[in-house]
């Protein structure tokens, strides 16, 4: 208790205060860039922070690591173009909001969950770190395994239309991510002679391309002025504020999907892509307003972005008391303490303990001031993007694609890569075969396929190695969910399916 | 009839543009470094490669009186990096890291590496890190021997994991398996990072990983042994040796560029970072994080590269891994 009060302490001075707001701004600016990530972020200012103490340092990299996560769902919001791997979800719900011109309520919703959510995730950290970080060690490849089908169950829910086109889009994105050097084996799978593609289908360029590339075409081939007729963007007249307070009036969304969030950012390697996409999916699973998702649904955002932002606080559990990152950007925190002579465990919480509070407490304060920057700046910017006609939009956003490919590792294959997939995503989006489902096959492929073969190797003493797979208790566990997650929205689908039939076709109509 | 003119005209820039180089060239060497120099990682901000490189940083600007920026150009186990070095300017301004035995064994493995071990030039390798045998710490082993026994019980069903195919935690584990007639099922995780949760968590029953962890997860785990020809100061493990298993290696970190680089340039590097070998907070601060300070200069480290390709060259073909 000495330790919280100390921490406290230490927050509760002008130059940590500072901190706290510089590194929340940055991160959301940085985050909301497509192609600079949070990781990518966080070990650019690394070097800043070697001028300081540990604890403003850490300060820093925290309040900016929380920042940089909110801050991705401005792009995927406003041009459907996700600014780091933690948005994806945001973008299917959040641009579709956009497009009816209720991109102030995406907005908002975004705000309200990554507050909430990066609360939550600070929670677990403060209160529940040792006892979550032992039960984390618990999942082993199989798990893993089992975790990546049950995300891909997603597709299901999510193909409104043809289960086929779906499980079609899923099979491509797996096939995609099994492009590069094999995760166990060592074999060089599909790169056709280009040494770039080794390193596989890389996240972030084929994120902008698939997502970002096919709304441009669509843009300019259109030559509508969809962007023009939205500059009113509440059309049900609703002010932010009430809209803040409906939110508020369900939050068992928002606390689910900030548990899932914190829980998944602890398990170590897994993170916001995967926690971001969990979320929503249960958020769609047991919503009464089903038939809204896939169309926009401020509550999906809002399960997408209290998720990711609480696998923040939820991943530091692992980095800090086994020394085990839980999420990419951790990986880099844990250097710093490492650098700064710090070894993470259960010493780090008993020796440093103030240090540790101040840390926590920064990271709730970081999340407690997206609120009015978010409110104030990141309105703003959604005012200033509805506002501009489709003719500067579209070659802006086809610019910041291009730069945000190219930044991630300064590899103009890369930007190649956006485009193809890009344009590949055009097409398969005319036939019915929905990004989405690509995406999710890209993200949660080769977890399950590293999975699967570490799985297989590492249960050698067993007569037949793949029984692991079944008998382990957690395994079943996750298998449940996954027969549950797959059927869940066939019966749904079939019990509702006369309105969604409806629906589909008025959104034919209206395409 | 305009033709010839123009030509000449775009001739005369042309050929003065290429006598400018050329005169740049010569001066480049001898002047070198006029500008900031890019110190590129091949692999993920945040791990070991990261933390040696930010410690050298402040030093290696001293000494060069440039700036040092560092950047990441991670994939493919560090083979993405490593063949774009070989398409770069042999200017001296881009040094990445390399690591032994990923720049030996990526190549001689893997059908088109996008590189060859010869077309990176090895400036001075500057660190290592042994491998160590790693249980958790309520495993009842407690010895190599014991662990060896367990292994004999039942042929194959132990696991051990480690950071990577064809790391050097591979490679060790292979050699100490081939040295001590075991056989133990290898599975590689996506970096040390990964591997040990599956440590931790009993996924593995052991871990080949490398000795600054052993301080890292403090009593967490237990080390069995490390693979050095002396134990190590501050560390109580005992070596492979010391049970009777030959088993020596790790991985080694140091920097490389392009292969047409001048030695002139070659050497300043080397001289550049022989000298931050000897910044007494360096040296400190490598102790603090079990890393072993090493100096290879630009020809010792082609030998030791030699030495290595050899021995790991004899291992795969005894075990029928090399193919071709």
């Amino acid at each position: 208790m000495n330790d919280a009060l100390a921490g406290l302490v230490g927050l509760i001075s002008p130059m940590t205060l500072l901190l706290v707001l510089v590194g929340t701004v940055s991160g959301m600016a940085i985050g909301a860039m497509p192609g600079l990530s949070a990781t990518m972020g966080l070990a650019l200012l690394v070097p800043f922070t070697f001028a300081m103490d540990p604890g403003p340092g850490l300060v820093l990299l925290g309040a900016f690591y929380m920042g940089a996560i909110y801050g991705g769902s401005f792009t995927a919001i406003l041009v459907n173009a996700p600014g780091t791997p933690s948005s994806i979800a945001t973008a299917f719900e959040g641009y579709r909001l956009t497009k009816q011109g209720r991109s102030e309520e995406a907005i908002v919703a975004a705000t309200v969950g990554s507050v909430v959510g990066g609360l939550v995730g600070v929670l677990f950290l403060l209160f529940l770190a040792p006892p979550l970080a032992t039960f984390s060690l618990r999942f082993g490849p199989q798990e893993y395994f089992w975790v990546a089908i049950f995300g891909l169950t997603i597709i299901v829910g999510m193909s409104t239309g043809s289960i086929l086109k779906g499980l079609i889009g899923g099979a491509l994105g797996i096939l995609l991510g099994t492009v590069g050097i094999a995760p166990v084996g060592g074999d060089v799978r599909f790169t056709f002679g280009e040494p770039t593609l080794q390193g596989g289908v890389p996240l972030v360029p084929a994120l902008i391309g698939l997502f970002t590339v096919p709304e441009v075409i669509k843009l300019v081939g259109r030559r509508s002025r969809e962007y023009d007729v939205q500059k009113d963007s509440t059309p049900e007249g609703r002010t932010w504020w009430h809209m803040v307070v409906d939110l508020f009036r369900r939050p068992v969304n928002l606390v689910r999907s900030s548990v899932i969030g914190s829980l998944i950012g602890i398990l170590p390697g897994a993170g916001g892509s995967v926690a971001n996409l969990v979320a929503y999916n249960e958020a769609k699973r047991t919503s009464k307003e089903r038939h809204l998702y896939g169309k926009g649904s401020a509550e999906g955002v809002v399960a997408a972005e209290s998720a990711n932002n609480a696998t923040v606080g939820g991943g530091f559990i692992p980095t800090l008391t086994l020394g085990v990152p839980g999420t990419p950007p951790d990986a880099i925190v844990l250097g710093v303490l490492l650098l700064q002579g710090l070894r993470p465990g259960a010493d780090l919480f008993t020796q440093s303990g103030d240090l540790v509070y101040t840390f926590a407490f920064a990271l709730a304060l970081s999340a407690l001031m997206m609120a009015p920057v978010g409110l104030i700046g990141g309105r703003a910017l959604q005012r200033g993007v509805v506002a501009l006609p489709a003719r500067y939009l579209a070659p802006a956003i086809a610019v910041m694609s291009i730069v945000g490919a190219y930044a991630i590792r300064s590899s103009v294959v890369d930007v190649v890569i956006m485009l193809v997939l890009g344009v590949l995503a055009y097409f398969l989006g005319r036939v019915g075969v929905g990004v989405a489902p690509i995406v999710l096959g890209l993200v949660l492929g080769p977890i399950a396929e590293r999975g699967l073969v570490q799985g297989l190797l590492t249960s050698t003493e067993l007569a037949m190695p793949w029984t692991s797979f079944f008998t382990r208790p957690l395994s079943i566990a996750l298998i449940l969910m996954t027969v549950a997650g797959f059927l869940w929205p066939l019966w749904q689908n079939r019990k509702k399916g006369e309105v969604d039939d409806m629906l589909t076709e008025a959104e034919k109509d209206r395409a | 009839m305009i033709r010839p003119r123009s030509l000449a005209i775009a001739l005369v820039p042309a050929l003065a543009l290429g006598l400018s180089a050329c005169g740049d060239g010569g001066d480049a060497a001898a002047d070198y470094p006029t500008k900031r120099i890019d110190y590129v990682l091949p692999f993920d901000p945040g791990g070991e490669s990261d933390i040696t490189a930010r410690l050298q940083q402040a030093p290696l600007e001293e000494e060069l009186g440039q700036g040092v920026t560092i950047s990441y150009q991670p994939g493919a186990g560090g083979a993405l990096g490593w063949s774009e070095l070989t398409r770069s300017r042999p200017d001296g301004y881009t040094v990445m890291g390399c690591n032994i035995p990923h720049i030996i064994l990526q190549p001689m493995l893997r059908d088109d590496a996008g590189y060859e071990t010869e077309e990176i030039k090895p400036v001075y390798f500057f660190q290592s890190t042994p491998n160590a045998l790693l249980v958790p710490a309520d495993s009842e082993m407690e010895t190599v021997e014991d662990f060896v026994t367990a292994a004999k019980e039942n042929p194959g069903a132990m696991s051990v994991g480690g950071s990577g195919d064809f790391s050097a935690n591979h490679i060790g584990t292979l050699q100490f398996a081939d040295v001590a007639g075991i056989e133990v099922s290898y599975t590689p995780f996506d970096g040390t990072g990964s591997a040990v949760p599956a440590l931790l968590g009993g996924h593995v029953d052991a871990l080949m990983s490398y000795t600054p962890q052993i301080e890292q997860l403090g009593d967490q785990v237990k080390a069995l042994a490390i693979a050095t020809e002396e134990p190590m100061e501050g560390l109580d493990v005992p070596t492979f040796k010391d049970a009777g298993y030959d088993v020596v290696d790790g991985a080694y970190r140091g920097v490389c560029v392009q292969e047409d680089t001048p030695e002139e340039i070659v050497n300043k590097l080397a001289d550049v970072f022989a000298a931050v070998n000897e910044d007494e907070e360096l040296v400190q601060d490598f102790r603090d994080q079990a890393f072993n300070l090493e100096n290879y200069g630009p020809e010792e480290s082609v030998e030791l590269i030699e030495s290595r390709t050899d021995q790991y060259e004899e291992l795969l073909s005894k075990l029928g891994m090399l193919d071709r």
